[in-house]
């Protein structure tokens, strides 16, 4: 079944004290060579007949992300399966 | 004077909300978040807690109440909104006030007596303080740093719409020390710290939480020298 998957990112100029947070834990992993960590949100959505794109930046726009403080972008997800690999 | 508090699932301080109206002389009417029927009431405050469990991000879905349709429109038509904790996060959902809250720099949630400068007592909530005065309010929060694009908090400076600021800490990280601000008209009021929880001395720090609710009903009564649409 096909979904719209809605990504979300706090904009770039907006603190993300999580991923910092994250990106200071990486060295406990012997990891030293990350200079930064974002943390956004993927939200999956499943239409009850195809995907509609319009409908789903409408609910990404007005529901999903926070436009003050956040950035999203949609894209059709088409094979369910490939994921599970 | 009536003032409503509504109720949303997950609503913690609604309660307190209502005794603080009651203790500063107004009559409670408690409104729930699924009807769109504001019964009369002359001022509404938007309680702190954890409406629909923060779930997406705080105040996101309480924004789109069907009480909440109502007071949206009620607000821009003047009247008189004080949204505490989760209240200040669900009127910047619903674009009553500019900005948005975040998360706490520092990751913790902060529950701790805060005092706080009042910066503009040209609004309908504040209007019993003096600019500048100090107050003792308690503040819990997981998500109270306030953030704004740089016009937007210049903007809220030149205008005088900054209501109270930190002082001796800032408790979360919000930009420019801000704990509160109001719209262009200065009907409407968001505030982090929990005015409700400071109204009597047996379970606050101080008693000044009271002024708050004090103000509006003096801005109803038409007696402050502003009136609920009257932001200088």
């Amino acid at each position: 079944m096909a979904r719209v998957v809605v990504d979300v990112m706090l904009k770039p100029e907006i603190l993300d004290p999580q991923g910092q947070a994250v990106a200071n834990a990486l060295p406990r992993l012997g990891v030293t060579d990350v200079s930064s960590v974002r943390i956004g949100r993927r939200i999956e959505i499943e239409f009850a007949g195809a995907p509609d794109l319009d409908r789903a930046r409408e609910i990404a726009d007005k529901l999903l992300a926070n436009p003050v403080i956040e950035d999203f972008t949609i894209h059709v997800h088409e094979d369910a399966t490939a994921e599970v690999a | 004077m009536r003032i409503g508090v509504v109720t949303f699932p997950g609503s913690l301080d609604d309660g307190d909300a209502a005794r603080a109206a009651r203790i500063a002389g107004a009559d409670v009417v408690r409104l729930w978040h699924g009807d769109s029927d504001l019964h009369g009431v002359d001022a509404v405050v938007l309680p702190g807690g954890f409406s629909y469990g923060d779930a997406l991000r705080c105040g996101a879905i309480a924004r789109f109440a069907p009480a909440m349709d109502s007071i949206i429109d009620a607000a821009r038509g003047g009247l008189p909104v004080l949204g505490i904790c989760n209240g200040f996060q669900i009127l910047c959902e619903a674009h009553l006030l500019p900005g948005a809250l975040t998360r706490n720099q520092h990751l913790h949630f902060r529950n701790r007596d805060q005092f706080l400068r009042v910066d503009s007592t040209n609004t309908a909530w504040t209007n019993s303080f003096t600019a500048g005065q100090e107050i003792l309010i308690p503040v819990k929060n997981g998500e109270g740093c306030y953030v704004a694009d740089e016009r937007t908090l210049d903007q809220l400076e030149a205008e005088g719409r900054v209501v109270a600021r930190y002082i001796r800490g800032n408790p979360n990280g919000s930009q420019r020390d801000i704990a509160a601000i109001t719209n262009e008209a200065g009907n409407v009021v968001g505030i982090m710290p929990h005015p409700e929880h400071a109204v009597e001395a047996l379970t606050g720090p101080s008693l000044d939480g009271l002024g708050f609710f004090t103000s509006v009903l003096r801005a109803l009564a038409g007696s402050a020298g502003v009136n609920a649409g009257g932001h200088q």
